[in-house]
């Protein structure tokens, strides 16, 4: 940025730009959309905390060991890792500026998303169907909220995924369209980090419970 | 053929004929004033052909400037309300004597006090500090307008839908009966069955999606929109606080979103989570809820310590002393209000070592207080103090508030505590704090930055009246609940048996009357205000001779703020400007780009409140056409990438012009 110093005389502090000091459209929205996700984050270290609290509270019910079908959760974390790494390739397109290729990769993301909520949906099914309801425990309220509500982000991405792919495909990979890929690029991959902590602290943990 | 109530069911949910409180007269004299009020003001924006302007001008606005005065407005028509209810309380139980029911039935007299605390904390404090942060802190940065303007307005319209929430519940059903924080298990499905708790989670959730949003917006314009100069410790102290406040938002209303949802689960699904058996634990909310009400506290306290700091520092005629210290201070406060949560509940239990590392924590909090407070003495000390009524509010704030804070520090004593604990005497320490540094920071801070809002100061004879009404009236409402908690008094009674506790009760009553006077005052005040606002304006922009950018502007400033983006050598930028004979730019001006008005803002946040309606009443296809319409209007939105507009370099030249030949005339032969 250049100050320049219009018709001030020589010597004088300078107290104003002449040229118009321009933020470009969009330039806050990376800033906003990390502080965005860490109050996302801070909703789920509260679903955390809780199941932390409340987990071991079982009310006679059934216990992790009776629920959870590690392989079963093996193949669904598998899902959403792999679909991280599509969307990564999607932006490693999008930088090379091809559309297609970007929207191929965006298109295989949201399969491997769509899979890992289909096997998400089809493990609380069985669960339900057992008997094992959110409403049994402490520890079932907990675990359905916390796996619930990271599913219901999931949702949301791909709703989210679908509106960007119709977008890029009607207006190309402009700047404005870059930006909102690269926000939620951001949000898919932390939807992964989370899924990490799930996978850890829920599944592989409850198992040792 | 379908049941006929199946179908009644099905299209009102559990709203009905009885929903509406028609058995109770209280509530019908107060409905048949607000219809009257409401139809009356409807008729004259009609009479006068106003709709269309506040649409176009108001309520689609993106200007930072225009929302921060909704939010004042919205803030101070819900003071009202919420001070409607302290009176009936002091009136109650300065009545609910030997043998005396009172006026108030139970089931009424809960909802008031609870709607007391909702209002008064979530749609009068939260609204007053965030319209001034909104007016004030782009200009305070030489900035156009805050990162995210529709976001903005969006934000805006979600804190006034979560108060339309607020208010329905007086007329359609019921408000919640179980204390500002709805504690489980009394707000749980079993003992509060009603639709009270439900308009309750459901006006706090709508509102804090606006709060939250509006968080983030002030952050990224703080970070990023700072007029070049401005560094962090160039930023004037409104505006740190400010920063510190906003990241004590983000960081603090996730977990109130968090924890209500829990609780609406409980009562909506049948979860366990706050429950009394199957696990459950009801503590558990008790400590959420705090980790979010105590940084709260200090979220709305922040931003009165900074108004506080630019009055003193202004009618002193001062650099405020002390500047790193206090940008300090403020920061330690931001942290250390995350480690004191449990000081609410030291009677939980959790035990000697937990109750003093909170107890400790607390009584910490006091020093960087502590320390603002000689900043604010020391630059008065030797200045040319001019007791203007923004410098009489911060005053009565100083005096104020070192008493609040000082039975602050006796409450977080975890032995004590458990004798006053629910006592009136906390009743008095808390509104002691909020009323002394928020309420009279919301008032010197619309004393203050009034004039640079609309360009003629407010009447200074009302402003005192209204002033020692308030103060006289505060002392005589609170100072006598202090002695009624320290007699073992608990909080949120409505019938006393004790009749030697009367006369305490009568004086607090006679406080309250008294702030009535004062509130009284205010409106006067601002009525008068606008009438003789030939005789009060203020053509220079800059009527208090103060210190900081927002006064380099004209009052009101143009819609673009600053024709051209200032530049920043000292803290108080505009006294430098000042001092080193700064000339106002009187050409060369360009076209300025500005983000354009949308609907879409008040659009979503119309279909939340009525999405919330309907979860309250289990109305669930109108919950459901809500939030399709809620989506369906916000990927619309994603669609429209013309979002800007540039104001033509003869606009600015016609409005610049204009000011050039105000100040010529303003000057004083």
């Amino acid at each position: 940025m250049t100050i320049a110093t219009g018709n001030l005389q020589a010597g004088e502090p300078v107290f104003y730009l002449v040229d118009e000091h321009e933020h470009a459209e969009g330039s806050s929205t990376m800033l906003g959309f990390w502080i965005y996700l860490m109050s996302d984050c801070l909703i789920f270290a509260i679903l955390f905390a809780t199941y932390g609290v409340l987990g071991g509270n079982y009310a006679a019910g059934p216990a992790p060991k009776d629920l959870f079908d590690l392989s079963l959760v093996a193949v669904n974390t598998s899902m959403l890792l792999l679909s991280s790494i599509t969307y990564g390739f999607a932006m490693l397109q999008m930088e090379q500026s091809r559309v297609g290729a970007t929207q191929a990769w965006l298109a295989i993301t949201g399969l491997f998303g769509l899979a890992f909520i289909g096997i998400e949906l089809s493990e609380f099914a069985h669960m339900i169907h057992e008997g094992a309801t959110p409403q049994r425990s402490a520890f079932l309220s907990s675990f359905f909220t916390l796996v619930g509500t990271h599913g219901l982000h999931v949702t949301f991405g791909l709703v989210w995924l679908v509106t960007l792919m119709t977008q890029v495909s009607r207006y190309g990979l402009t700047e404005a369209n870059r930006r909102r890929l690269m926000c939620l690029s951001m949000f898919w991959h932390f939807l992964d980090v989370v899924w990490i902590g799930v996978f850890t602290f829920v599944y592989l943990m409850g198992m040792l419970r | 053929m379908f049941d006929n109530t199946d179908l009644v069911k099905a299209v009102f949910g559990r709203l009905s004929l009885e929903s509406l409180p028609l058995h109770e007269p209280i509530l019908v004299g107060t409905f048949a004033v607000v219809a009257t009020g409401g139809l009356a003001l409807f008729a004259a924006i009609t009479y006068f052909r106003l709709w269309l302007y506040l649409w176009r001008e108001w309520f689609t606005t993106v200007d930072h400037k225009r929302i921060g005065i909704m939010y004042m407005v919205l803030g101070i028509v819900m003071l009202l309300r919420g001070f409607a209810d302290a009176l009936m309380m002091r009136m109650q139980q300065a009545m609910a004597f030997n043998g005396s029911d009172g006026f108030l039935p139970a089931h009424h007299y809960d909802q008031v006090f609870t709607a007391h605390g909702v209002i008064m904390i979530f749609f009068v404090a939260m609204p007053l500090v965030t319209g001034l942060m909104n007016y004030v802190v782009p200009l305070q940065i030489g900035a156009r307008d805050v990162s995210f303007p529709f976001l903005n307005n969006f934000s805006f319209w979600m804190t006034t839908g979560g108060a339309i929430l607020v208010m329905f519940s007086l007329f359609i059903g019921e408000f919640a009966r179980t204390g500002w924080l709805a504690y489980p298990p009394l707000s749980n499905l079993a003992y509060s069955p009603d639709v009270g708790v439900d308009y309750y989670i459901w006006a706090l959730q709508v509102a804090g999606v606006g709060t939250l949003l509006s968080g983030v917006n002030l952050i990224c314009t703080i970070v990023k929109l700072r007029a070049p100069g401005m560094t962090l410790m160039r930023m004037p102290v409104f505006t740190w606080t400010s920063l510190c406040t906003n990241i004590l938002i983000v960081a603090s209303f996730p977990v109130l979103t968090a924890v209500l949802a829990l609780l609406s689960l409980d009562r909506y699904v049948g979860t366990n989570f706050f429950t009394n058996d199957f696990g459950g634990s009801p503590m558990m909310y008790v400590n959420l809820i705090w980790i979010w009400g105590h940084p709260e506290v200090y979220i709305l306290a922040l931003p009165a310590f900074g108004i506080f700091s630019e009055v003193t520092s202004t009618f002193s005629g001062k650099r405020l002393f002390g500047y790193t210290s206090m940008v300090y201070a403020t920061v330690v406060i931001t942290i250390l209000s995350y480690l004191v949560w449990l000081h609410h509940f030291f009677t939980m239990g959790s035990g000697a070592s937990v109750n003093s590392f909170f107890g400790i924590t607390t009584m910490i909090i006091s020093i960087p207080t502590g320390a603002k407070m000689f900043n604010w003495l020391f630059t008065m000390y030797r200045g040319r103090v001019r007791f203007e009524l923004p410098m009489m509010w911060t005053l009565a704030f100083m005096l104020t508030f070192v008493i609040g804070g000082m039975t602050g520090v006796l409450l977080a004593v975890p032995p004590a505590d458990f004798v006053l604990h629910n006592s009136l005497f906390l009743v008095a320490h808390f509104h002691n704090v909020i009323i002394g540094a928020v309420v009279f920071g919301a008032f010197a801070g619309i004393a203050y930055w009034f004039p640079k809002a609309f360009g003629f100061r407010l009447d200074p004879f009302w402003g005192k009246l209204s002033f020692w009404f308030w103060v006289t009236g505060f002392y005589f409402a609170f100072m006598p609940l202090y002695v009624l908690g320290l007699m073992g008094v608990t909080r949120r009674l409505r019938v006393f048996d004790d009749p030697s506790l009367q006369i305490w009760f009568v004086i607090a009553g006679i406080g309250a009357f008294l702030i009535l006077l004062g509130i009284g005052c205010f409106l006067v005040q601002i009525a008068v205000s606008v009438m003789r606002r030939e005789e009060l304006r203020d053509v220079t922009g800059d009527p208090w001779d103060a210190r900081t950018l927002e006064w380099a502007t004209s009052s009101p400033p143009p819609d673009y703020n600053f024709a051209f983006t200032p530049v920043v050598h000292d803290t108080d930028a505009w006294w430098d400007m000042k001092r080193r004979g700064y000339h106002r730019p009187l050409g060369g001006f360009k076209a300025i780009h500005m983000p354009s008005n949308t609907a879409t803002g008040i659009i979503l946040a119309g279909f939340s409140t009525a999405m919330a309606f309907g979860l309250i009443w289990y109305i669930w296809w109108l919950a459901a056409a809500s939030f399709i319409g809620l989506l369906a209007v916000a990927i619309g939105h994603t669609f429209n990438y013309h979002r800007d507009f540039h104001i033509p370099a003869d606009e600015v030249v016609r409005v610049e012009r204009a000011r050039t030949e105000l100040l010529a005339a303003g000057v004083k032969p």
